[in-house]
């Protein structure tokens, strides 16, 4: 079913959004969030289980200790206030992939509630264009405080694969296998307040949202935060109303894996409802399906025909009051917000708001915070990781941060081209030689003999043979045609095999010549 | 003397000093099984070869000199609600048919530990809901007393295994009274201990909030023996106790009430009540006054209140602990022939493979925590088991323990009750307190009933880790009525 759409900017001409997050991230914690069963991703099926996690008649769950600690960490890194006394809820419902056909989370008593997260969206490192997604349009250097309404810790539940049927849903398969590995992770859900007032930034606004609380995550070290292997998943809330009337019915869609999924899902709902209500009609509260590859949604579970989850207290659990001093002890072990880190490191720098959108969206920042450390200047570490390594880890399908060099042998090929020991084109040799394992730079260099030819009686001779060997080329030059040198040096840099220093020749041959 | 006529703790002692090796003391229980287990019913599964192995390993351990634990070689009955590794684990259900867990209980574990010989699996109300055995899916045990009348329930099996002598200690878990009311009509000794002092990992919860495991035995020591051996902080249980086991056997051994400032329960008796039951409880009040316990009468006004809260609190708790049981990965499985998809098979399944009492509770549980219902039902049963420990609290501040009979009424007859619910749940009516307190209760035989010549039991509760209170008042109680009487009361059951 195709569905009738509105032009955005004229959606947005009309109606004013209003939209939600619910994030849900898989917690990056040893063991599993109420028994001691190994976490690690991509593990043969069902080897990562057992009676507690499997939910077998008479297991009872135990609280992962360090699962409190990562979503306290989580809360006062929003700005949270810290529940002094809080308890899990169970979330009754029935679902193949939950062992128990509960879901111990937590219900009316969070552990975290009422912070906020700023959001700028002119990016600044929060991936502006260079995600991919439209640029903020409302004003350039706009901050929005996005209000958090809760951060609850619950367990994840098991991955169902639902064989043969042409959906991949469970109806209308043949049969349907479950992996019970993942059931038990610790999941924590991060729920915003309503964000209003964005306007036609409403897409972007998601978008920029989701990835500063990604960075601000990965900082904490609570999550791996990667979306591709779900350890990081939203669901997005979308309401439209003309402007002053009260808010809208909304819309929820699930599990949106991407951080253009995001912007995507808002702005395509925007479109939808608008049509929907520019036609007369009334928008359905419902969840809705994202589909990735057009960046459309579908209609899921009606929320008129919604399930009764019946929370009552988890009765297996003893209640969570973390002390007060072990909060603040926690609180002290912060590390700097991303978005201030950003700020400062761009005055250090002196870099624009789109080169650090570059170095952030590359993956960057932490190697070239490193590598300026190493001793390198800062655009060199630039140069160096999101050019030549960034085309090396695209070309190997790695990850920038998975290469096999290190910041400081980084840093070691930047200071000798600096010093004329190396021209780009060693420096990219002994790039290669390192990411081939063959050791430090200084010790490539030595052992290849990669560095430049700085002996002027080499030089010399091999220049002179150039002109020797090209009569015609150096008549040229003599007759004033400087351009033509290009050729010489060539001849001589084939010559000594790329060792020489090109502006050193070029100097040399005109010195003969002119 | 008959080996199976032996109290645990004179097994203890004869195995200790080797007059007997427990290779024929398990034989020996085995052999009774056998003899009178066609008409008891008590067993739904006897782990004859595994229990010999074990008789076998104790008795090597023993000729090697090993220090062992005093139950090492002393049989126990495990109520079929408690996960034994590669032992069936029914919980009385069609639904668990076939299911062998693949791991043991904590106490099972602890037991194990201990040298105990597990001799195996007792039969039981499904789930534990009933108080008569007539709701297990594979046949209602039978009264050792008079093999007419239900032998208590949820833990009927262990009750009528320990009083008709074929295993001198079982273990039981009590919710409601599933513990105390089995151990009244049958007899003989049941304790609830302090909810949190008994590991409840790898019992299969009805009720997670209430259930307490807990031992029985023929005599008030055996009882703490077993009460001691299972007891402790485990820290698979989050809502178990970290605090060291109360001292119940020195209070067993030392009974002695003088001085003992002892509350009977004015709420807790009249109307409802079997004359014969009344008249029993009243003289066992005189009895502990006379061996020097100070009596006062003491007000619980909430405690009438105390059985609809429960009939609202554990079936919330039991229709979202027994949502597992669908199928998936383990029992019963109905339907699944390729034309049903996962719902049906789960619907069909547990349309099967529960029985009328446990769907009962858990649409009345379903409906109790249901959205617009759950703060006029389960939120107000909280509030009223919030009143019901207040009261307790108040009790416990004028005296140091509370007295009471254990049931309404001697054992019923079979079939008597299986049609009426509410009747049926009368027979928990004094022991509910308790459990929604989550505090410490035990019943002891205090004599006969008049009317029906069947055992009536003298309900103690004490405050949450004070068990060995009821051990120091159960025992004084015990020693007197058997000096009185001239032999335990159990000499007197014929039924067998």
């Amino acid at each position: 079913m195709t569905e009738t759409l509105i032009p955005f900017a004229e959606a947005i001409e009309r109606y004013e959004p209003v939209i939600g997050l619910e994030t849900h991230v898989e917690l990056g914690t040893r063991t599993k969030m109420f028994c001691g069963c190994v976490t690690t991703f991509g593990a043969e099926p069902n080897s990562q289980t057992c009676p507690v996690c499997l939910g077998l008649p008479g297991s009872l769950p135990v609280v992962n200790r360090t699962a409190i600690e990562y979503t306290i960490r989580i809360g006062l890194a929003l700005n949270c206030t810290i529940a002094e006394w809080c308890r899990f809820a169970r979330k009754n419902y029935f679902y193949p992939d939950m062992p128990k056909n509960f879901q111990i989370s937590q219900y009316d008593e969070p552990l975290c509630t009422d912070g906020y997260l700023d959001v700028r969206l002119d990016g600044d490192g929060v991936g502006g264009p260079g995600a991919g997604g439209r640029q903020a349009q409302g004003g350039s250097a706009r901050t929005v405080r996005v209000g958090i309404e809760r951060v609850h810790l619950e367990e994840d539940t098991g991955k169902s694969l639902h064989v043969g049927g042409a959906t991949g849903r469970i109806h209308g398969a043949e049969y349907s296998l479950v992996d019970y590995n993942r059931a038990g992770i610790p999941l924590v859900e991060i729920v915003t307040r309503p964000v209003t007032g964005t306007g036609e930034d409403a897409p972007v606004a998601a978008r920029l949202y989701v990835t500063e609380l990604r960075d601000l995550l990965r900082s904490l070290g609570v999550s791996d935060v990667r979306m591709e292997e779900g350890s990081l998943r939203c669901d997005v809330n979308t309401s439209l109303a003309p402007p002053g009337a009260p808010w809208g019915t909304r819309t929820e869609t699930k599990n949106v894996n991407s951080l253009r999924s995001v912007e995507r899902a808002v702005e395509f709902e925007i479109e939808r409802q608008a049509a929907v209500l520019d036609a007369g009609g009334r928008v359905i509260q419902e969840t809705r399906h994202l589909h990735e590859d057009t960046g459309t949604t579908t209609s899921g579970r009606s929320k008129e025909e919604a399930q009764d989850y019946r929370y009552f207290p988890e009765p297996d659990l003893v209640p969570v009051a973390p002390p007060r001093d072990w909060v603040e002890q926690i609180r002290a072990s912060l590390p700097e917000a991303p978005a201030k880190v950003r700020a400062r490191l761009r005055a250090e720098w002196n870099v624009s708001a789109l080169e650090m959108d570059a170095i952030v969206n590359a993956g960057a920042l932490d190697l070239v915070v490193q590598t300026v450390a190493a001793g390198a200047s800062p655009a060199d570490a630039r140069k160096w990781w999101l050019g030549e390594l960034s085309r090396r880890a695209h070309d190997t399908g790695t990850e920038l941060t998975a290469l096999p060099i290190t910041p400081a042998q980084v840093a070691r090929i930047a200071e000798l081209v600096a010093a004329g020991t190396l021209n780009d084109r060693l420096a990219r040799d002994v790039i290669d030689a390192v990411l081939a394992g063959e050791g430090d730079p200084d010790a490539i260099v030595e052992a290849r003999g990669l560095a430049v030819v700085s002996d002027e009686g080499a030089l010399t001779a091999a220049v002179d043979e150039a002109i020797a060997a090209n009569p015609e080329v150096a008549a040229k030059i003599r007759d004033g045609k400087i351009a033509a040198a290009g050729v010489l040096v060539g001849a001589v840099m084939k010559a000594t095999r790329g060792k020489a220093d090109a502006a050193r020749v070029r100097e040399l041959i005109l010195e003969r010549l002119t | 003397m008959e080996l199976t006529r032996m109290t645990a703790a004179e097994l203890s002692a004869a195995l200790t000093s080797r007059e007997v090796s427990a290779t024929e003391v398990t034989r020996a229980h085995l052999d009774r099984i056998a003899a009178v287990d066609d008409r008891v019913h008590a067993f739904l599964h006897v782990a004859a070869d595994s229990a010999l192995e074990q008789a076998r390993d104790i008795d090597a351990r023993r000729h090697h000199g090993e220090n062992l634990s005093p139950l090492a070689g002393v049989p126990v009955a495990v109520k079929d609600v408690f996960a034994t590794k590669g032992l069936p684990t029914t919980c009385g259900s069609r639904i668990l048919e076939g299911w062998h867990p693949p791991y043991d209980a904590t106490i099972v574990q602890r037991l194990k530990q201990s040298g105990a010989i597990i001799l195996g699996k007792t039969n039981m109300d499904e789930f534990a809901m009933g108080s008569s055995t007539e709701n297990s899916a594979y046949g209602t045990s039978h009264n050792p007393w008079d093999l007419d009348k239900i032998p208590g329930g949820s833990s009927g099996g262990s009750s009528a295994a320990v009083a008709a002598y074929e295993a001198p200690l079982a273990i039981g878990t009590d919710t409601g009274g599933s513990i105390r009311q089995p151990a009244a009509v049958c007899g003989i000794v049941g304790t609830k201990p302090t909810y949190g002092g008994s590991s409840r990992y790898g019992v299969v919860a009805f009720a997670s909030s209430l259930d307490t495991p807990g031992p029985f035995g023929r005599t008030v020591l055996d009882a703490a023996l077993l009460h001691e051996a299972m007891s402790g902080h485990d820290p698979m249980d989050s809502t178990s106790i970290d605090a060291p086991v109360p001292p119940v056997v020195a209070a067993a051994r030392e009974a002695d009430v003088s001085g003992m400032r002892i509350g009977v329960v004015a709420e807790l008796g009249g109307e409802g009540y079997q004359p014969g039951v009344l008249a029993r409880f009243a003289e066992s009040v005189e009895l502990l006054e006379s061996l020097g316990a100070k009596v006062t009468e003491v007000s619980c006004p909430h405690f009438r209140y105390a059985l609809p809260a429960y009939y609202l609190i554990a079936p919330s708790e039991c229709s979202s602990n027994l949502a597992r049981f669908d199928a998936m990965r383990y029992g019963l499985r109905v339907g699944d022939d390729g034309t049903r998809d996962a719902e049906e098979v789960m619907a069909l399944t547990r349309e099967q493979g529960f029985g009328a009492e446990v769907k009962r509770r858990i649409i009345l549980g379903t409906y109790a925590l249901s959205s617009g219902y759950y703060d006029a039902y389960y939120g107000k049963a909280q509030q009223v088991r919030t009143l019901i420990i207040r009261d307790f609290d108040a009790a416990f501040g004028q005296v140091d323990v509370l007295v009471s009979p254990a049931t309404p009424t001697t054992a019923f007859r079979i079939g008597e009750r299986a049609d009426d619910p509410m009747a049926m749940y009368l027979a928990d009516l004094a022991t509910i307190p308790s459990d929604l307190a989550g505090n410490a209760a035990i019943s002891v035989p205090c004599g006969l009933a008049d009317e029906d010549g069947l055992p009536v039991g003298l309900q103690v509760m004490a405050p949450a880790m004070a068990d060995d209170r009821l051990y120091r008042v159960a025992a004084a109680a015990e020693a007197a009525f058997t000096r009185r009487w001239g032999h335990p009361l159990l000499a007197e059951a014929k039924g067998l």
